[in-house]
Protein backbone atom coordinates (compact mmCIF):
# COMPACT_ATOMS: atom_id res chain seq x y z
CA UNK A 1 0.00 0.00 0.00
CA UNK A 2 1.68 3.20 -1.01
CA UNK A 3 -0.16 6.75 -0.63
CA UNK A 4 1.01 9.52 -2.22
CA UNK A 5 -0.07 13.17 -1.56
CA UNK A 6 0.79 16.76 -3.06
CA UNK A 7 -0.40 19.91 -0.32
CA UNK A 8 0.02 23.31 -2.24
CA UNK A 9 -1.19 26.78 -1.06
CA UNK A 10 0.92 30.17 -0.03
CA UNK A 11 3.98 30.31 1.97
CA UNK A 12 3.06 30.67 5.45
CA UNK A 13 0.15 28.75 5.48
CA UNK A 14 1.87 26.06 6.99
CA UNK A 15 1.65 24.12 4.11
CA UNK A 16 5.41 22.44 4.42
CA UNK A 17 4.52 22.13 8.53
CA UNK A 18 1.33 19.91 7.05
CA UNK A 19 3.22 17.36 5.21
CA UNK A 20 5.87 17.03 7.45
CA UNK A 21 3.65 16.51 10.34
CA UNK A 22 1.55 13.88 8.17
CA UNK A 23 5.14 11.97 7.42
CA UNK A 24 6.07 11.59 10.40
CA UNK A 25 3.36 10.25 11.83
CA UNK A 26 2.78 7.96 9.01
CA UNK A 27 6.50 6.85 9.84
CA UNK A 28 5.08 6.42 13.99
CA UNK A 29 2.72 3.75 12.45
CA UNK A 30 5.25 2.11 10.99
CA UNK A 31 5.29 3.07 7.27
CA UNK A 32 8.67 3.71 5.25
CA UNK A 33 7.67 7.83 4.35
CA UNK A 34 9.96 9.98 2.19
CA UNK A 35 8.95 14.21 2.38
CA UNK A 36 10.02 16.57 -0.41
CA UNK A 37 9.40 20.53 -0.25
CA UNK A 38 9.93 22.74 -2.77
CA UNK A 39 13.11 24.91 -2.05
CA UNK A 40 12.57 28.24 -4.04
CA UNK A 41 12.10 31.89 -3.21
CA UNK A 42 8.83 31.54 -1.74
CA UNK A 43 9.04 31.71 2.33
CA UNK A 44 6.09 34.26 2.03
CA UNK A 45 3.62 35.27 -0.29
CA UNK A 46 4.47 32.98 -3.47
CA UNK A 47 3.48 29.39 -3.68
CA UNK A 48 4.51 26.42 -2.40
CA UNK A 49 4.04 22.96 -1.89
CA UNK A 50 5.80 19.16 -0.41
CA UNK A 51 5.39 15.92 -1.68
CA UNK A 52 4.59 13.12 0.89
CA UNK A 53 4.82 9.65 0.63
CA UNK A 54 3.69 6.98 3.00
CA UNK A 55 4.65 2.91 1.96
CA UNK A 56 4.79 -0.38 3.14
CA UNK A 57 7.67 -0.72 0.87
CA UNK A 58 11.05 0.83 0.80
CA UNK A 59 10.23 3.81 -1.35
CA UNK A 60 11.55 4.21 -5.25
CA UNK A 61 11.51 7.82 -6.56
CA UNK A 62 10.64 10.60 -3.89
CA UNK A 63 9.28 12.90 -6.56
CA UNK A 64 5.43 12.41 -7.60
CA UNK A 65 3.71 12.82 -10.70
CA UNK A 66 0.26 11.88 -9.62
CA UNK A 67 -1.00 11.87 -6.43
CA UNK A 68 -3.68 9.79 -4.60
CA UNK A 69 -4.52 12.77 -2.93
CA UNK A 70 -4.24 16.49 -3.35
CA UNK A 71 -4.49 19.10 -0.20
CA UNK A 72 -4.61 22.92 -1.51
CA UNK A 73 -4.70 26.09 0.00
CA UNK A 74 -4.80 28.76 -3.34
CA UNK A 75 -6.78 28.86 -6.27
CA UNK A 76 -3.05 29.18 -7.69
CA UNK A 77 -2.23 25.50 -6.51
CA UNK A 78 -5.77 23.93 -7.66
CA UNK A 79 -4.90 24.88 -11.08
CA UNK A 80 -1.72 23.91 -11.25
CA UNK A 81 -1.92 20.26 -9.50
CA UNK A 82 -6.00 19.71 -10.07
CA UNK A 83 -4.88 18.07 -13.74
CA UNK A 84 -2.72 15.58 -12.40
CA UNK A 85 -4.33 14.18 -9.14
CA UNK A 86 -5.57 10.23 -10.06
CA UNK A 87 -8.55 9.57 -11.22
CA UNK A 88 -10.54 8.14 -8.26
CA UNK A 89 -7.93 10.04 -6.14
CA UNK A 90 -9.31 12.37 -3.36
CA UNK A 91 -9.23 16.25 -3.22
CA UNK A 92 -9.43 18.48 -0.31
CA UNK A 93 -9.56 22.10 -1.04
CA UNK A 94 -9.87 24.99 1.53
CA UNK A 95 -13.47 26.35 0.38
CA UNK A 96 -13.02 29.36 2.00
CA UNK A 97 -10.16 30.49 0.27
CA UNK A 98 -11.09 28.69 -3.08
CA UNK A 99 -14.08 30.16 -5.37
CA UNK A 100 -13.78 28.47 -8.36
CA UNK A 101 -13.68 24.83 -8.44
CA UNK A 102 -12.83 23.36 -11.92
CA UNK A 103 -14.75 20.40 -13.34
CA UNK A 104 -13.72 16.95 -12.97
CA UNK A 105 -15.98 14.14 -12.18
CA UNK A 106 -13.51 11.39 -11.64
CA UNK A 107 -12.28 12.03 -8.35
CA UNK A 108 -13.69 12.78 -4.65
CA UNK A 109 -14.00 16.35 -3.80
CA UNK A 110 -14.25 17.38 -0.64
CA UNK A 111 -14.25 21.23 0.92
CA UNK A 112 -13.47 22.70 3.98
CA UNK A 113 -13.42 26.18 4.99
CA UNK A 114 -10.11 25.30 7.29
CA UNK A 115 -9.18 28.98 7.74
CA UNK A 116 -12.39 30.18 8.20
CA UNK A 117 -12.77 27.30 10.74
CA UNK A 118 -9.42 28.66 12.77
CA UNK A 119 -6.23 31.00 11.89
CA UNK A 120 -4.48 26.87 11.96
CA UNK A 121 -6.02 25.88 8.57
CA UNK A 122 -3.51 23.64 8.06
CA UNK A 123 -4.31 21.72 11.48
CA UNK A 124 -8.02 22.22 10.63
CA UNK A 125 -7.00 20.16 7.16
CA UNK A 126 -5.01 17.51 9.04
CA UNK A 127 -8.35 17.17 10.84
CA UNK A 128 -10.21 16.72 7.68
CA UNK A 129 -7.52 14.82 5.97
CA UNK A 130 -7.59 12.23 8.86
CA UNK A 131 -10.76 11.86 8.91
CA UNK A 132 -11.43 11.82 5.20
CA UNK A 133 -8.42 9.08 4.45
CA UNK A 134 -8.53 6.89 7.76
CA UNK A 135 -4.99 6.42 7.23
CA UNK A 136 -3.24 7.96 10.35
CA UNK A 137 -4.78 8.09 14.01
CA UNK A 138 -5.86 11.05 15.86
CA UNK A 139 -3.87 9.39 18.38
CA UNK A 140 -0.72 9.55 16.88
CA UNK A 141 -0.99 13.06 16.18
CA UNK A 142 -1.65 14.07 19.11
CA UNK A 143 0.99 12.26 21.11
CA UNK A 144 3.49 13.64 18.03
CA UNK A 145 2.18 17.21 19.41
CA UNK A 146 3.18 16.21 22.87
CA UNK A 147 6.30 14.96 21.88
CA UNK A 148 7.81 17.69 19.84
CA UNK A 149 5.81 21.18 21.41
CA UNK A 150 7.70 21.19 24.41
CA UNK A 151 9.03 23.38 27.24
CA UNK A 152 7.78 27.11 25.74
CA UNK A 153 5.86 25.62 22.75
CA UNK A 154 3.67 23.46 25.08
CA UNK A 155 1.27 26.31 25.20
CA UNK A 156 0.54 25.77 21.63
CA UNK A 157 -0.64 21.75 22.01
CA UNK A 158 -3.98 22.48 22.93
CA UNK A 159 -4.64 24.99 19.88
CA UNK A 160 -3.63 22.61 17.39
CA UNK A 161 -5.67 19.76 18.59
CA UNK A 162 -8.97 21.68 18.82
CA UNK A 163 -7.98 23.24 15.17
CA UNK A 164 -7.13 19.35 14.47
CA UNK A 165 -10.35 17.89 16.00
CA UNK A 166 -12.55 20.59 14.57
CA UNK A 167 -11.02 19.61 11.22
CA UNK A 168 -12.39 15.79 11.92
CA UNK A 169 -15.90 17.12 13.13
CA UNK A 170 -17.04 19.18 10.35
CA UNK A 171 -16.21 16.08 8.27
CA UNK A 172 -18.32 13.98 10.55
CA UNK A 173 -21.02 16.22 10.50
CA UNK A 174 -20.69 16.59 7.17
CA UNK A 175 -21.03 12.85 6.24
CA UNK A 176 -24.18 13.00 8.70
CA UNK A 177 -25.57 15.95 6.39
CA UNK A 178 -24.93 13.82 3.09
CA UNK A 179 -26.59 10.25 4.57
CA UNK A 180 -29.51 12.32 5.87
CA UNK A 181 -30.28 13.69 2.49
CA UNK B 1 17.47 -0.34 16.20
CA UNK B 2 14.55 2.77 16.15
CA UNK B 3 14.01 4.78 12.99
CA UNK B 4 14.10 8.68 13.06
CA UNK B 5 12.93 10.74 10.37
CA UNK B 6 15.37 13.44 9.15
CA UNK B 7 16.51 16.10 6.60
CA UNK B 8 19.29 14.85 3.90
CA UNK B 9 21.60 18.06 5.03
CA UNK B 10 20.80 17.08 8.89
CA UNK B 11 21.99 13.71 8.56
CA UNK B 12 25.24 14.82 7.22
CA UNK B 13 25.46 17.13 10.07
CA UNK B 14 24.82 14.24 12.41
CA UNK B 15 26.89 12.14 10.83
CA UNK B 16 29.83 14.53 10.84
CA UNK B 17 29.48 15.11 14.31
CA UNK B 18 29.13 11.53 15.12
CA UNK B 19 32.35 10.77 13.21
CA UNK B 20 34.36 13.37 15.07
CA UNK B 21 34.06 16.44 13.20
CA UNK B 22 36.79 19.08 14.99
CA UNK B 23 36.64 22.02 12.85
CA UNK B 24 33.88 23.12 9.56
CA UNK B 25 34.32 26.39 7.85
CA UNK B 26 31.74 27.49 5.00
CA UNK B 27 29.46 29.30 2.83
CA UNK B 28 25.95 29.14 2.71
CA UNK B 29 24.51 28.36 -0.73
CA UNK B 30 20.88 26.58 -1.66
CA UNK B 31 20.45 23.71 -1.94
CA UNK B 32 23.26 22.87 0.62
CA UNK B 33 22.40 25.66 2.90
CA UNK B 34 20.99 23.36 6.14
CA UNK B 35 24.16 21.96 6.49
CA UNK B 36 26.41 24.87 7.82
CA UNK B 37 22.86 25.86 9.82
CA UNK B 38 22.89 22.57 11.43
CA UNK B 39 26.00 23.22 12.35
CA UNK B 40 25.98 26.49 13.33
CA UNK B 41 23.06 25.71 15.70
CA UNK B 42 24.92 22.54 17.30
CA UNK B 43 28.81 24.64 17.60
CA UNK B 44 26.84 27.58 19.75
CA UNK B 45 24.69 25.70 21.56
CA UNK B 46 27.80 24.22 23.14
CA UNK B 47 29.42 27.42 23.95
CA UNK B 48 25.96 28.69 25.57
CA UNK B 49 26.49 25.32 27.51
CA UNK B 50 29.77 25.54 28.11
CA UNK B 51 28.75 29.30 29.34
CA UNK B 52 26.41 27.83 31.76
CA UNK B 53 29.55 25.66 33.35
CA UNK B 54 27.88 22.38 31.30
CA UNK B 55 29.89 19.73 29.67
CA UNK B 56 29.60 20.07 25.39
CA UNK B 57 27.71 17.95 23.55
CA UNK B 58 30.88 17.18 20.91
CA UNK B 59 33.83 18.18 22.88
CA UNK B 60 35.64 17.91 19.43
CA UNK B 61 33.62 20.33 17.73
CA UNK B 62 35.89 23.25 18.33
CA UNK B 63 35.68 25.91 15.01
CA UNK B 64 33.20 26.59 13.29
CA UNK B 65 33.49 29.99 10.87
CA UNK B 66 31.17 31.24 7.89
CA UNK B 67 33.66 32.21 5.94
CA UNK B 68 33.35 35.56 3.50
CA UNK B 69 33.31 33.24 0.70
CA UNK B 70 33.44 29.74 -0.68
CA UNK B 71 37.85 30.16 -1.76
CA UNK B 72 38.26 31.54 2.13
CA UNK B 73 36.62 28.16 3.60
CA UNK B 74 38.32 25.92 1.23
CA UNK B 75 41.53 27.63 2.33
CA UNK B 76 40.46 27.20 5.63
CA UNK B 77 39.83 24.01 5.49
CA UNK B 78 43.14 23.31 4.01
CA UNK B 79 44.59 25.06 7.27
CA UNK B 80 42.39 22.73 9.46
CA UNK B 81 43.46 19.01 7.78
CA UNK B 82 47.17 20.69 7.70
CA UNK B 83 46.94 20.16 11.61
CA UNK B 84 45.48 16.99 11.64
CA UNK B 85 42.10 17.77 12.45
CA UNK B 86 38.80 16.07 11.05
CA UNK B 87 37.57 19.21 8.96
CA UNK B 88 35.00 19.29 6.08
CA UNK B 89 33.41 22.18 3.72
CA UNK B 90 29.69 21.81 2.18
CA UNK B 91 28.65 23.90 -0.67
CA UNK B 92 26.48 23.65 -4.01
CA UNK B 93 27.69 22.98 -7.54
CA UNK B 94 28.74 26.93 -8.04
CA UNK B 95 30.15 26.86 -4.75
CA UNK B 96 31.94 23.83 -5.65
CA UNK B 97 33.48 25.33 -8.60
CA UNK B 98 35.12 28.58 -6.69
CA UNK B 99 36.98 25.74 -4.15
CA UNK B 100 38.45 24.19 -6.74
CA UNK B 101 41.95 25.84 -6.66
CA UNK B 102 41.97 24.50 -2.70
CA UNK B 103 41.08 21.26 -3.67
CA UNK B 104 43.81 20.75 -6.32
CA UNK B 105 46.49 21.92 -3.37
CA UNK B 106 44.36 19.74 -0.76
CA UNK B 107 45.03 16.92 -3.07
CA UNK B 108 48.70 17.87 -4.04
CA UNK B 109 49.51 18.03 -0.25
CA UNK B 110 48.17 14.98 1.01
CA UNK B 111 45.59 16.13 3.22
CA UNK B 112 42.38 14.27 4.19
CA UNK B 113 38.96 16.56 4.57
CA UNK B 114 35.55 15.88 3.52
CA UNK B 115 33.59 17.57 1.07
CA UNK B 116 29.66 18.42 0.27
CA UNK B 117 28.65 18.81 -2.59
CA UNK B 118 24.75 19.12 -2.85
CA UNK B 119 24.55 19.19 -6.75
CA UNK B 120 22.20 22.02 -8.00
CA UNK B 121 21.85 23.20 -12.08
CA UNK B 122 24.55 23.88 -14.22
CA UNK B 123 26.29 25.48 -16.08
CA UNK B 124 27.02 28.68 -14.53
CA UNK B 125 24.03 29.74 -11.64
CA UNK B 126 21.66 27.16 -13.51
CA UNK B 127 19.38 26.79 -11.23
CA UNK B 128 18.55 25.72 -7.88
CA UNK B 129 16.91 22.62 -8.98
CA UNK B 130 18.71 19.25 -8.69
CA UNK B 131 21.01 17.82 -11.78
CA UNK B 132 23.94 15.05 -11.42
CA UNK B 133 25.98 17.83 -14.18
CA UNK B 134 29.05 18.19 -11.24
CA UNK B 135 29.77 14.35 -12.12
CA UNK B 136 32.89 14.69 -14.57
CA UNK B 137 34.20 18.15 -12.50
CA UNK B 138 33.58 15.34 -8.85
CA UNK B 139 35.31 12.14 -10.22
CA UNK B 140 37.83 13.39 -13.36
CA UNK B 141 39.63 16.25 -11.73
CA UNK B 142 38.39 19.50 -11.34
CA UNK B 143 41.35 21.31 -10.40
CA UNK B 144 44.31 21.31 -12.53
CA UNK B 145 46.53 18.66 -12.64
CA UNK B 146 46.42 14.70 -11.64
CA UNK B 147 44.57 14.12 -8.67
CA UNK B 148 41.75 12.02 -7.34
CA UNK B 149 39.32 12.52 -4.91
CA UNK B 150 37.33 9.45 -3.26
CA UNK B 151 33.76 9.96 -4.53
CA UNK B 152 30.96 9.13 -2.64
CA UNK B 153 27.42 8.94 -4.40
CA UNK B 154 24.41 8.32 -1.61
CA UNK B 155 21.60 7.80 -2.59
CA UNK B 156 19.20 7.76 0.30
CA UNK B 157 19.06 9.94 3.65
CA UNK B 158 20.16 6.70 5.50
CA UNK B 159 23.69 7.01 3.30
CA UNK B 160 23.82 10.87 3.58
CA UNK B 161 24.93 10.03 7.03
CA UNK B 162 26.78 6.73 6.42
CA UNK B 163 28.94 7.80 3.58
CA UNK B 164 29.59 11.32 5.25
CA UNK B 165 31.09 8.96 7.95
CA UNK B 166 33.20 6.78 6.10
CA UNK B 167 34.38 9.66 4.43
CA UNK B 168 35.74 10.55 7.29
CA UNK B 169 37.48 7.19 8.02
CA UNK B 170 38.77 6.73 4.43
CA UNK B 171 40.43 10.48 3.70
CA UNK B 172 42.22 9.73 6.93
CA UNK B 173 43.21 6.23 6.59
CA UNK B 174 44.65 7.25 2.68
CA UNK B 175 45.70 10.90 3.27
CA UNK B 176 43.45 12.36 0.54
CA UNK B 177 40.23 14.08 0.38
CA UNK B 178 36.92 12.82 -0.23
CA UNK B 179 33.79 14.44 -2.00
CA UNK B 180 30.12 13.41 -0.81
CA UNK B 181 27.98 13.91 -4.08
CA UNK B 182 24.57 13.97 -3.93
CA UNK B 183 21.78 15.97 -5.63
CA UNK B 184 19.47 18.91 -4.48
CA UNK B 185 17.02 16.22 -3.78
CA UNK B 186 18.60 13.79 -1.23
CA UNK B 187 19.83 17.19 0.37
CA UNK B 188 15.94 18.85 0.67
CA UNK B 189 14.46 15.93 1.09
CA UNK B 190 13.08 14.36 4.59
CA UNK B 191 12.84 10.73 4.92
CA UNK B 192 12.52 7.70 7.65
CA UNK B 193 15.65 5.87 8.14
CA UNK B 194 17.64 3.93 10.92
CA UNK B 195 20.73 5.49 11.76
CA UNK B 196 23.99 3.90 10.16
CA UNK B 197 26.39 2.48 12.90
CA UNK B 198 29.65 3.45 11.38
CA UNK B 199 32.96 2.64 13.50
CA UNK B 200 35.09 5.74 13.73
CA UNK B 201 38.58 4.79 12.87
CA UNK B 202 41.53 7.26 14.33
CA UNK B 203 44.39 7.35 12.72
CA UNK B 204 48.23 8.46 13.54
CA UNK B 205 48.93 11.89 11.92
CA UNK B 206 52.88 12.08 12.36
CA UNK B 207 52.98 14.62 9.64
CA UNK B 208 50.44 17.55 10.67
CA UNK B 209 52.49 20.62 11.08
CA UNK B 210 51.57 21.16 14.84
CA UNK B 211 54.59 22.91 16.12
CA UNK B 212 58.33 21.15 16.58
CA UNK B 213 57.26 18.91 19.79
CA UNK B 214 60.15 16.48 19.97
CA UNK B 215 60.65 16.07 16.25
CA UNK B 216 64.09 16.69 14.73
CA UNK B 217 62.99 18.72 12.49
CA UNK B 218 59.69 21.02 11.78
CA UNK B 219 56.41 19.23 9.47
CA UNK B 220 56.00 21.19 6.60
CA UNK B 221 53.04 21.09 4.12
CA UNK B 222 53.99 21.75 0.58
CA UNK B 223 53.62 20.90 -2.56
CA UNK B 224 56.33 22.92 -5.25
CA UNK B 225 59.22 21.38 -6.97
CA UNK B 226 61.73 23.37 -8.77
CA UNK B 227 63.57 20.26 -10.09
CA UNK B 228 61.67 17.17 -11.95
CA UNK B 229 63.49 14.44 -10.07
CA UNK B 230 61.28 15.00 -6.15
CA UNK B 231 58.91 15.85 -8.25
CA UNK B 232 58.80 12.79 -9.72
CA UNK B 233 59.01 11.35 -6.47
CA UNK B 234 56.14 12.53 -5.13
CA UNK B 235 54.02 12.50 -7.71
CA UNK B 236 54.49 8.26 -7.92
CA UNK B 237 53.48 8.25 -4.19
CA UNK B 238 50.74 10.07 -5.11
CA UNK B 239 50.11 7.53 -7.95
CA UNK B 240 50.49 4.77 -5.96
CA UNK B 241 48.24 5.41 -3.45
CA UNK B 242 45.65 6.39 -6.22
CA UNK B 243 46.60 2.85 -7.22
CA UNK B 244 46.01 1.11 -3.57
CA UNK B 245 42.12 2.89 -3.73
CA UNK B 246 41.34 1.58 -6.77
CA UNK B 247 42.17 -1.58 -5.86
CA UNK B 248 40.66 -1.96 -2.26
CA UNK B 249 37.97 0.76 -2.29
CA UNK B 250 35.69 0.06 -4.99
CA UNK B 251 31.48 -0.04 -3.98
CA UNK B 252 28.61 -0.32 -5.56
CA UNK B 253 24.87 -2.28 -5.23
CA UNK B 254 23.33 -5.01 -7.10
CA UNK B 255 19.69 -5.62 -7.63
CA UNK B 256 18.52 -8.62 -9.52
CA UNK B 257 21.44 -9.46 -11.78
CA UNK B 258 21.74 -13.38 -11.56
CA UNK B 259 19.37 -14.04 -14.13
CA UNK B 260 19.52 -10.31 -15.78
CA UNK B 261 19.59 -9.59 -19.05
CA UNK B 262 19.31 -6.28 -19.62
CA UNK B 263 21.25 -3.96 -17.30
CA UNK B 264 19.81 -0.41 -15.78
CA UNK B 265 22.83 1.59 -13.93
CA UNK B 266 22.57 5.10 -12.10
CA UNK B 267 23.75 6.48 -9.12
CA UNK B 268 21.98 8.95 -6.54
CA UNK B 269 18.49 9.69 -6.97
CA UNK B 270 17.90 8.71 -10.51
CA UNK B 271 18.78 4.75 -8.41
CA UNK B 272 16.24 4.56 -6.42
CA UNK B 273 13.79 5.41 -9.28
CA UNK B 274 15.65 2.85 -11.41
CA UNK B 275 15.10 0.72 -8.56
CA UNK B 276 11.46 1.10 -8.33
CA UNK B 277 11.49 0.52 -12.55
CA UNK B 278 13.12 -2.69 -12.13
CA UNK B 279 10.81 -4.17 -10.15
CA UNK B 280 7.71 -3.61 -12.54
CA UNK B 281 9.73 -4.85 -15.31
CA UNK B 282 10.03 -7.83 -13.51
CA UNK B 283 6.22 -8.26 -13.18
CA UNK B 284 5.65 -8.13 -16.61
CA UNK B 285 8.39 -11.19 -16.80
CA UNK B 286 11.49 -8.71 -18.46
CA UNK B 287 14.97 -10.45 -16.86
CA UNK B 288 16.45 -6.74 -15.34
CA UNK B 289 18.77 -5.86 -12.93
CA UNK B 290 20.89 -2.56 -11.55
CA UNK B 291 24.17 -1.44 -10.83
CA UNK B 292 24.39 1.42 -8.40
CA UNK B 293 27.69 2.81 -8.23
CA UNK B 294 28.39 3.75 -4.95
CA UNK B 295 31.78 5.60 -5.32
CA UNK B 296 32.18 7.05 -8.40
CA UNK B 297 35.57 7.33 -8.04
CA UNK B 298 37.11 4.39 -7.27
CA UNK B 299 34.72 3.02 -10.42
CA UNK B 300 33.36 0.00 -10.44
CA UNK B 301 34.48 -0.34 -14.02
CA UNK B 302 35.13 -4.56 -13.20
CA UNK B 303 31.52 -5.71 -12.71
CA UNK B 304 30.52 -3.93 -15.89
CA UNK B 305 32.91 -5.81 -17.56
CA UNK B 306 31.99 -9.15 -16.04
CA UNK B 307 28.34 -8.34 -16.75
CA UNK B 308 28.55 -7.90 -20.04
CA UNK B 309 31.21 -10.74 -20.99
CA UNK B 310 28.76 -13.17 -21.55
CA UNK B 311 25.29 -12.27 -19.61
CA UNK B 312 24.29 -8.91 -20.66
CA UNK B 313 24.32 -7.18 -24.23
CA UNK B 314 22.02 -4.23 -23.17
CA UNK B 315 22.93 -1.40 -20.62
CA UNK B 316 20.20 1.84 -20.19
CA UNK B 317 22.70 4.38 -18.27
CA UNK B 318 19.68 7.08 -16.28
CA UNK B 319 20.94 10.36 -15.25
CA UNK B 320 20.32 13.71 -14.69
CA UNK B 321 22.64 15.16 -17.07
CA UNK B 322 23.67 15.44 -20.76
CA UNK B 323 25.32 11.91 -20.33
CA UNK B 324 28.83 12.33 -18.33
CA UNK B 325 28.61 9.17 -16.02
CA UNK B 326 27.32 7.07 -19.44
CA UNK B 327 30.98 7.65 -20.60
CA UNK B 328 32.13 5.68 -17.35
CA UNK B 329 29.42 3.25 -17.61
CA UNK B 330 31.15 2.53 -21.47
CA UNK B 331 34.16 2.21 -20.37
CA UNK B 332 33.67 -0.42 -18.04
CA UNK B 333 31.11 -2.15 -21.20
CA UNK B 334 34.30 -1.87 -23.57
CA UNK B 335 31.68 -2.48 -27.16
CA UNK B 336 30.66 -5.60 -25.53
CA UNK B 337 26.88 -4.47 -24.94
CA UNK B 338 24.86 -1.93 -26.47
CA UNK B 339 25.09 1.35 -23.93
CA UNK B 340 21.86 3.47 -24.47
CA UNK B 341 21.70 6.53 -22.55
CA UNK B 342 18.11 8.39 -20.64
CA UNK B 343 19.39 11.93 -19.69
CA UNK B 344 16.74 14.29 -17.82
CA UNK B 345 18.56 17.62 -17.21
CA UNK B 346 17.31 20.81 -16.58
CA UNK B 347 16.44 19.71 -12.77
CA UNK B 348 13.43 17.27 -13.28
CA UNK B 349 13.75 14.25 -11.81
CA UNK B 350 12.89 10.97 -14.14
CA UNK B 351 9.84 9.03 -13.14
CA UNK B 352 9.47 4.78 -13.29
CA UNK B 353 6.90 5.59 -15.58
CA UNK B 354 9.48 6.59 -18.05
CA UNK B 355 12.77 4.46 -17.37
CA UNK B 356 10.42 1.41 -17.38
CA UNK B 357 9.27 2.60 -21.10
CA UNK B 358 13.14 2.79 -21.81
CA UNK B 359 13.69 -0.66 -20.66
CA UNK B 360 10.72 -2.35 -22.52
CA UNK B 361 12.15 -0.23 -25.62
CA UNK B 362 15.27 -2.70 -24.91
CA UNK B 363 13.43 -6.08 -25.05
Amino acid sequence: MKTEIIIAGFGGQGVLFLGDLIAYCAMKEGKYVTWVPSYGPESRGGTCNCQVICSDQLIGSPAIVHPDVLIVFNQPSLYKFLPRLKTNGTLLYDSFLIKELPAREDIRVVGVPAFQISKMGNMVMMGAFLAVTKGIKPETVYQTLEEKLTGAKAKFIPVNKDAIEKGIKYISDKSLETSNE
Amino acid sequence: MSRVYMKGNEAIVEGALRAGLEGFFGYPITPSSEIIEGLAERFFADRERERRGEKPMYPKFRVFLQMESELASINAVMGGASVGCRVMTASSSPGISLKQEGISYIAACELPCVIINIMRGGPGLGSIQPEQGDYFQAVKGGGHGDYKLIVFAPNSVQEMAEHTMLLFNLTDKYRTPGMLLADGYLGQMKESMEFPDVPIEEYEKPWAATGMGDRETQNTIEFLFLTPEPMVEAKTRLLQKYKQIEANEVRYEDYKIDDAKILVTAFGTPSRVAKAAVDQAREKGVKVGLIRPITLWPFPYQVYADLTTHQIDRVLVVEMSFGQFVEDVRLGVEGRAEVKLYARYGGIVPTEKEILEKIMELV
